[in-house]
């Protein structure tokens, strides 16, 4: 076999390798005596080379390097909610970091590695691939996890996170071992080309490796009931940490988890049912959790649980439409969850601040524009109109009924309406309950404000015309199916 | 007998041998050098097979470096020769072993007798495989055309994972933590001091 330059196209990774120069940069900037202060401008810049390399990926459809990597409008989206969910971690870790002390230019090179790992998940159609894909991803998070190692929870939320990870893995690992033994080939196109064969020969392997698959998944996309890490990670890391890992590794993994289920074994057709309890569970009990929380993080920690199970009632729903809600949903959950944690990382750059409810008191009283704000973002994690999150919510649970998955449909909705009560808790209490104690003013930072003033204008942006994003999602599944 | 079937028989002996005398030591370092043995013939199978690479690797990467790294653990976790790793398991526990090797000794004759190895020759005779099977140039093709993409991949998590070790290690609070606004030169890590720092 020769190696041509036809063989091993490196335009089709232009992104991915565009953030691993800008972190190569960071980590050897500090042997060369460099200005380390420049490593969040490198990895900005980064991420812009790479999100315009990646618009200009937009619409080709192609795959390279032996069919490890398939680039297609599906990968391409995908590429983008990272690059700026990683944008927003990055602005926001600017200021936070340096007051914890823990500012290091490494934060940001593992940044731009864990965003590679995504960028590899969503873009390969062969399971090995998607498996390092989502190892590049996880290595990186785990120490990012445990970075504030003065802190005893950030500790705990490195150690958690990586025992559990590395566990999930194994499950992922297993799984992939066990197609491979049924199938021969961990390509999933070619799986789906003989699919009918190997399962009349070799289906118990088959659908054990697929169970094990879900496993795998699932503890990435934090679904019930493989969620119990996420409470006490979401708590104790580095808060920008924590909004990267709500909406990061969670796109990832729903990113790989419709390659491999909606594309590569869409004919296991066990797997509805077991979506659908997954669904069910996730969402029920993501928002009972949650109903009990006083601490804001952790809120927001077990409504992440509860939106990965609305986006896995869009992928029982199946077909282009509850494809396209799903990634419509994972747009606009990556928007206003981002832009929650952006107003937590705001407080919490007060020293002291823990982020319990009883700090939020008086919040509307000195800063009556961040509370504005803040009350905008639950509103749309609560999903009302006018924000984008009411038409995510609508879309999936239409694609839903059309589908013919009335009561799971139904299940949805009355979680939703579960989910106003705690989300209007936190409104309640930054503008109605009194407090004795005098509430440290916030300082802004042109980096926080800058992610509030997307992220609110994505909010509502969106929320009044949504039409856009819904062609986007739309041609995201272009030749996906 | 021809030599290949003695050779065999020499390597098996001894791979079983050191298997058994793994479990079998109370001392953890003995209990290392045993595993050690166990690979190292088990790597003279590979050969045997045809699989000059893959013996090779099993006495580079696991004799040479893995198990080093397991005798460094166990010398810093200072156990002592005499330390007591055989006794006080739970009932269910030394129940659940039994059951367990009772189930894998059956699996293996049936393995052997009605499973995988179905060719006419006898076991521990090299089959008939690919001219090129298992060397060198084989693996390396591989990894260079098909599996490229993944194989760097891993370059790159290693990378991750070595900068993790170094940042959850070094103390962040020793000088060389990135300050914003003091000049350049004051940030920068000695690189000898760091590496130093670490012992």
């Amino acid at each position: 076999m020769d190696i041509t330059s036809a063989t091993i196209d490196l335009s089709i990774i232009y992104p991915e390798l565009a953030l691993l120069v800008a972190s190569f940069v960071i980590f050897v900037m500090p042997f060369f005596r460099g200005p380390t202060r420049f490593a969040p401008f490198i990895a900005f810049a980064g991420l812009l080379a790479a999100a315009i390399f990646a618009a200009g990926q937009w619409g080709s459809q192609q795959s390279g390097f032996f069919g490890m990597v398939s680039c297609d409008n599906f990968g391409v989206a995908f590429k983008h909610i990272f690059i700026l969910t990683s944008a927003i971690a990055l602005f926001m870790g600017y200021r936070y970091l340096v007051v914890k002390g823990i500012n290091r230019p490494e934060y940001y090179g593992l940044l731009l590695i864990a965003t590679v790992g995504m960028m590899v998940m969503a873009n390969s159609t062969d399971l090995v691939v998607i498996f390092l894909g989502l190892e590049v991803m996880s290595v990186p998070l785990y120490i990012m996890a445990g970075m504030a190692r003065r802190s005893l929870e950030s500790n705990e939320a490195g150690i958690k996170y990586f025992i559990m990870g590395a566990f999930a893995s194994a499950f992922l690992l297993m799984g992939i071992a066990f197609v491979f033994g049924a199938a021969g080939t961990t390509d999933l196109r070619r799986i789906v080309a003989d699919f009918n064969f190997i399962m009349s020969n070799a289906q118990p392997f088959m659908l054990t490796g697929v169970g094990l698959l879900v496993v795998g998944f699932g503890f990435k996309i934090a679904a019930v009931p493989f969620h119990s890490w996420v409470p006490d990670v979401y708590q104790g890391a580095p808060t920008p940490v924590t909004a990267f890992f709500s909406v990061g590794p969670k796109a990832a993994g729903f990113a790989a988890l419709l390659r491999v289920f909606a594309f590569g074994f869409a004919d296991v057709t066990i797997m509805v049912t077991v979506f659908q309890m997954l669904a069910i569970l996730t969402m029920t009990v993501g928002n009972i959790f949650a109903l009990r929380q006083n601490n804001v993080k952790r809120l927001l920690a077990y409504s992440s649980i509860a939106h990965a199970g609305y986006v896995l009632v869009a992928v029982v729903a199946g077909g282009s439409e509850g494809l396209a809600a799903a990634v419509f949903y994972l747009v606009a959950y990556a928007l206003f969850n981002l832009g929650g944690f952006a107003v937590v990382v705001l407080m919490e750059t007060r020293s002291g601040c823990k982020s319990d409810f009883s700090e939020l008191a008086g919040l509307a009283r000195v800063h009556p524009y961040l509370s504005a704000i803040l009350a905008l973002f639950m509103f749309a994690l609560a999903g009302f109109p006018p924000t984008v999150g009411f038409f995510g919510k609508f879309y999936i649970f239409a694609a839903a009924v059309k589908a013919g998955y009335i009561p799971l449909a139904v299940v949805g909705v009355m979680n939703s309406f579960l989910s106003v009560y705690y989300y209007l808790r936190v409104v309640k209490t930054s503008y109605f309950d009194e407090t004795d104690k005098e509430f440290a003013p916030v300082k802004y930072t042109p980096a926080v404000v800058l992610v509030l003033t997307v992220t609110v204008i994505g909010t509502l942006g969106l929320g009044l015309f949504p039409q856009q994003l819904v062609e986007f999602s739309r041609a995201a599944l272009f030749a996906f199916l | 007998m021809n030599l290949d079937t003695l050779i065999f028989i020499i390597s098996a002996v001894v791979a079983v041998f050191g298997g058994t005398m793994m479990i079998a030591q109370r001392n953890p370092v003995l209990s290392v050098m045993y595993l050690i043995l166990s690979l190292v013939a088990q790597a003279v199978l590979y050969v045997q097979l045809g699989a000059l690479f893959l013996g090779a690797i099993l006495i580079i990467v696991y004799s040479g470096a893995i198990l080093v790294l397991f005798l460094f653990v166990i010398m810093l976790l200072n156990l002592r020769g005499t330390e007591d790793l055989g006794h006080g398991s739970q009932p269910i526990s030394r129940f659940t072993k039994f059951v367990l090797s009772i189930l894998f000794v059956f699996e293996l004759i049936a393995v052997v007798k009605t499973g995988f190895i179905r060719s006419e020759s006898p076991i521990g005779m090299m089959t008939t495989v690919a001219e090129d099977f298992g060397s060198v140039k084989a693996v390396a093709t591989l990894l260079f055309t098909k599996y490229v993409y993944p194989f760097e991949l891993a370059g790159i998590l290693l990378l991750a994972a070595i900068v993790g070790a170094v940042v959850m290690t070094r103390d962040s609070q020793r000088g060389d933590s990135l300050r914003i606004g003091s000049a350049p030169d004051s940030q920068a890590p000695d690189i000898e001091q760091e590496t130093g720092g670490e012992q």
